[in-house]
């Protein structure tokens, strides 16, 4: 490129960007990439709510109800500290419940409003026809929702990346039989797989359907693995590793991936959302998770009906559900940008000001 | 080209292959059909249970069952296909055939919408970028990306059908609703013009006093029980139109462009009356293309008068213009078929529908009260599929117009003095639309897999509801007809999203290499 002479107005602007290169190089300097990664993750202000947001709703989930484990007959109970447990009957209540219907929330979130502060009550998120608690039942679709979420999501990535590390690594008959597999596996569409497995195998428990949605899941992960690999492959560091004699396995695991976990990570996370709504999509046609075992969208499916007399069956696991995806969606987009050399974050006056104050300080010491 | 379409197409039928194969097995393996029988009491349980081995094959392995339904699909090159019987005897392609123009109904609107809307919405953000609006925005799109759509659709059940029809009783506006209305218009608004802070607060009064003014017009004249546009409200709609239309595509110093347009809709609304007799006729699907041809001619004939020079921008904007205004035409009619529609018996002042996907007609009603109907039907699965499905537009859009706006040609365009209008529509937001439109295509096969959960929640006889079935009464054929029609439209829309990305950018070259 020819060079010109530069205007007054483009001096400027270079050392304006000069400065800001050197704020952005003075913040990383002696950083790891992963220290940097996590540094600019932990200044993503949604990603950060939505981590703390995740993490509660996960210890809420998941302390609430009793543990159950070993034998149905007699089993070794971990207390939960919520009084009731999905499976409870306890009676239905009448009392103070607008239009007639029975089995009202009782959870009173708002003070100041009628002056009774902030109290759970007998059944905060109400009862179901049959008396059972639905706050109950909610925990319980929240946690087989989110069983089903994690381990799709970990299927998904351990098979996603494998088989798209190794098509892109060796290439040739291996890539094309591969990626032939995720071509027919990725057009037919996830609905149609996940009911066809859903509905013959949603009773056997919603870890085992979960184990094998997994096994549908991974494909779209894998083609943007591939492509990573395909890239990768070609730089100067690899060649180093091979002709320092590391074998391939340790050219896939140790040189490459590490460069393409950003990649990863990120379409894992937006994949766990997209695999909390199949599930619950899935429960919701009946395809799904089946009673006696609870879900999240098997409760919106129950209860649709019921919306116009008694919304909170539907409204409460519908947040739960929401809440959940936001969530994960929001850590996605987070991570993204963490990720992303080329992503800067907006310079604030403060940092400027820092800057300024540093270099003064540093111009006074001399 | 050619050879790059043919060996497209080639690797078209070695996926289909392959996709059916394994989804074929999948579900035989999956599936007992046999399994309700061996549980039943009947006295000929035995008999049964050996007629229906004999009916579905049953006595052979999953993969020949799968060869012998393949030899009667292939019979599609022989001009012969036999896509097998349903359960109940019916031909597999006579079922598909009676779901798929509901489904893509129910598909086309909700796509265009989001397209449209999801489009603008990401533009203007990306325009807005790290403002109050734009963090909305994106809050807004990740909120629709986590929305499950069988929830949406029960609300929209609830609030847009069975309150908005209690609302249609007596349609009066209540004063709270007004100013929370005017005051999110307001907002809005005022977060989409921001400035400086007197002018955000300029706009929002004005826009806050104009939206309180016609909803209280509006609540007062009760125009949602009578709605009813007229030449007078066509006549103000088309002339805001014509000067939004050309201040978007050629800006307003054109004057050529301004007046073609303006006179495209002042003939519009002269045309309101002959249109009239038109739709009122016997056939109006006849006289609604007359009414298209004569506008296109129109607005062919308005910009050679008005222009000498660069026809092409002009003749687009009046026929754009032209359009728009037939559609408040087309729209004022079937408003106008709105009193007989609300009054009719099997209406019965429930106008929005929650369930079906047209009301079924115990008297003869006429053509237009029809039309309006099928609108009403319409309504709510299309608001559903298009929450679901504009996020993705709005992130994809604002994405690619940043990413844009970061180039070279647009700097040198700004550096040689053209107008932020002429850089914005001309050069960022047409090389927007390059990548823009593969995700649509690909995203509309998408949508008609979204459509199956929307079906059964509004009870639509698609392609959904022939899934269902499928599944639900173990119909094998039926289930692999569903979903090689699906895929088949899933590869067939990523062919053409390939081609016309190598059509529309010059850059890319199709089939060169590999």
């Amino acid at each position: 490129m020819a060079k010109k002479k530069s205007s007054a107005s483009e001096v400027e602007q270079a050392q304006v960007d000069a400065g800001e290169n050197a704020i952005f190089n003075k913040e990383t300097e002696g950083l790891s990439q992963s220290q940097i990664v996590f540094r600019r993750f932990v200044r993503h202000r949604a990603a950060m709510i939505a981590v703390v947001v995740l993490f509660t709703i996960i210890t809420l989930v998941y302390t609430a109800l009793d543990w159950r484990i070993g034998a149905k007959e007699d089993p070794y109970i971990i207390p939960g500290w919520w009084k009731y447990n999905f499976e409870d009957m306890p009676p239905l209540l009448f009392e103070d419940c607008p239009g007639g219907s029975v089995g009202c929330p009782t959870i009173d979130a708002i003070p100041f409003l009628d002056g009774d502060g902030v109290k759970m009550g007998e059944h905060p998120f109400g009862q179901d026809d049959i008396g059972r608690d639905y706050f109950a039942l909610v925990m319980r679709g929240a946690q087989r929702s989110l069983l089903v979420m994690f381990i799709i999501g970990l299927i998904a990535a351990t098979l996603g990346t494998v088989i798209g590390a190794v098509a892109g690594y060796f290439r040739g008959w291996v890539d094309a039989i591969l990626m032939r597999l995720v071509d027919f596996i990725i057009t037919i569409p996830v609905i149609i797989i996940g009911s066809v497995i859903g509905y013959h195998y949603g009773n056997k428990g919603a870890a085992f359907l979960a184990v094998l949605l997994g096994f549908f899941a991974w494909t779209g992960l894998s083609r943007l693995v591939r492509g990573e690999f395909l890239t990768l492959r070609e730089r100067e560091f690899v060649d180093a590793a091979r002709v320092a004699g590391a074998s391939n396995r340790r050219i896939i695991f140790k040189h490459i991936l590490p460069n393409a976990i950003g990649v990863i990570i990120v379409s894992v996370t937006l994949l766990m959302s997209g695999a909390i709504l199949l599930e619950t999509a899935l429960s919701f046609l009946g395809f799904g998770v089946t009673a006696p075992d609870v879900s999240l969208g098997l409760l919106i499916s129950t209860y649709q009906d019921a919306f116009t007399t008694r919304p909170w069956l539907f409204w409460y696991p519908g947040l739960f559900i929401i809440a959940i995806a936001l969530c994960i969606n929001f850590i996605g987009d987070g991570l993204r940008d963490a990720f992303d050399p080329r992503q800067r974050r907006r310079l604030t006056r403060k940092d400027k000001e820092n800057a300024r104050m540093m270099k003064n300080r540093s111009e006074v010491a001399s | 080209m050619l050879a790059y379409v043919m060996r497209r197409i080639g690797a078209l039928f070695i996926i289909l292959f392959g996709s059916s194969f394994l989804l074929y097995n999948l579900a035989a393996i999956s599936t007992d059909p046999i399994a309700e029988l061996r549980l039943s009491d009947a006295p000929n349980k035995e008999q049964l249970i050996l007629n229906l081995t004999r009916e579905l094959r049953l006595d052979l392995p999953a993969p020949i069952r799968y060869f012998i339904w393949l030899r009667g699909v292939l019979g599609v090159f022989v001009g012969n296909p036999n896509f097998g019987l349903t359960r109940e005897q019916e031909p597999v392609i006579n079922a598909i055939a009676g779901a798929i123009p509901v489904t893509i109904r129910l598909v086309f609107v909700a796509t265009i919408v989001a397209i449209v809307l999801g489009i603008s919405l990401g533009i203007t953000s990306a325009l807005r970028q790290y403002t109050r609006f734009d963090y909305g925005m994106t809050f807004f799109a990740f909120l629709l990306y986590s929305l499950p759509i069988f929830w949406v659709a029960v609300l929209l059940k609830q609030y847009l059908a069975i309150d908005f029809n209690d609302f249609l009783v007596n349609a009066t506006i209540s004063p709270p609703w007004i100013i929370l209305f005017s005051a999110a218009t307001g907002f809005f608004w005022a977060a989409i013009f921001s400035g400086t802070r007197k002018r955000v607060v300029q706009i929002f009064i004005g826009v806050f006093i104009a939206n309180s003014l016609l909803l209280t017009a509006i609540s007062a004249t009760k125009w949602f029980a009578y709605p009813r546009l007229g030449p007078i409200a066509i006549a103000i709609l088309g002339v805001g139109i014509a000067l939004g239309v050309t201040y978007l595509s050629v800006g307003l110093q054109a004057t050529a462009a301004v007046k073609t347009s303006l006179m495209m809709a002042g003939i519009g609304t002269i045309s309101y009356f002959p249109a009239q007799a038109v739709l009122n006729s016997d056939r109006p699907r006849l006289g609604l293309l007359a009414l298209f041809i004569v506008l296109v001619a129109v607005s062919v004939a308005g910009s050679y008068v008005f222009s000498r020079i660069d026809r092409g921008p002009i003749i687009r904007t009046s026929l754009i213009t032209s359009t728009l205004v037939g559609l408040l035409i087309l729209v004022d009619r079937l408003m106008q078929a709105w009193r007989p529609f609300v009054e009719s018996d099997d209406v019965n002042y429930r106008p929005v529908a929650t369930i079906g996907q047209s009301t079924i007609w115990l008297s003869e009603v006429p053509f237009w009260v029809r039309v309006l109907d099928q609108v009403m039907h319409l309504i709510l699965p299309t608001i559903a599929l298009t929450l679901i499905s504009f996020a993705g537009y709005i992130r994809f859009s604002r994405g690619t117009l940043l990413d844009v706006l970061n180039q070279d040609y647009i700097r040198t365009a700004r550096a040689k003095g053209l107008n932020e209008r002429t850089v914005i529509m001309r050069h960022a937001f047409r090389n927007t639309m390059i990548p823009l439109t593969t995700i649509m295509v690909a995203d509309f096969a998408g949508i008609v897999g979204g459509a199956i959960i929307t079906e059964r929640v509004f009870a639509w006889q698609g392609m959904g509801t022939l899934f269902n079935k499928a599944i639900v009464s173990f119909d094998l054929n039926l289930l692999m007809g569903v979903s090689i029609f699906l895929s088949t439209l899933a590869i067939l829309a990523n062919l053409v999203a390939d081609l016309l990305y190598s059509a529309l950018d010059p850059r890319i070259r199709v089939g060169a290499g590999k």
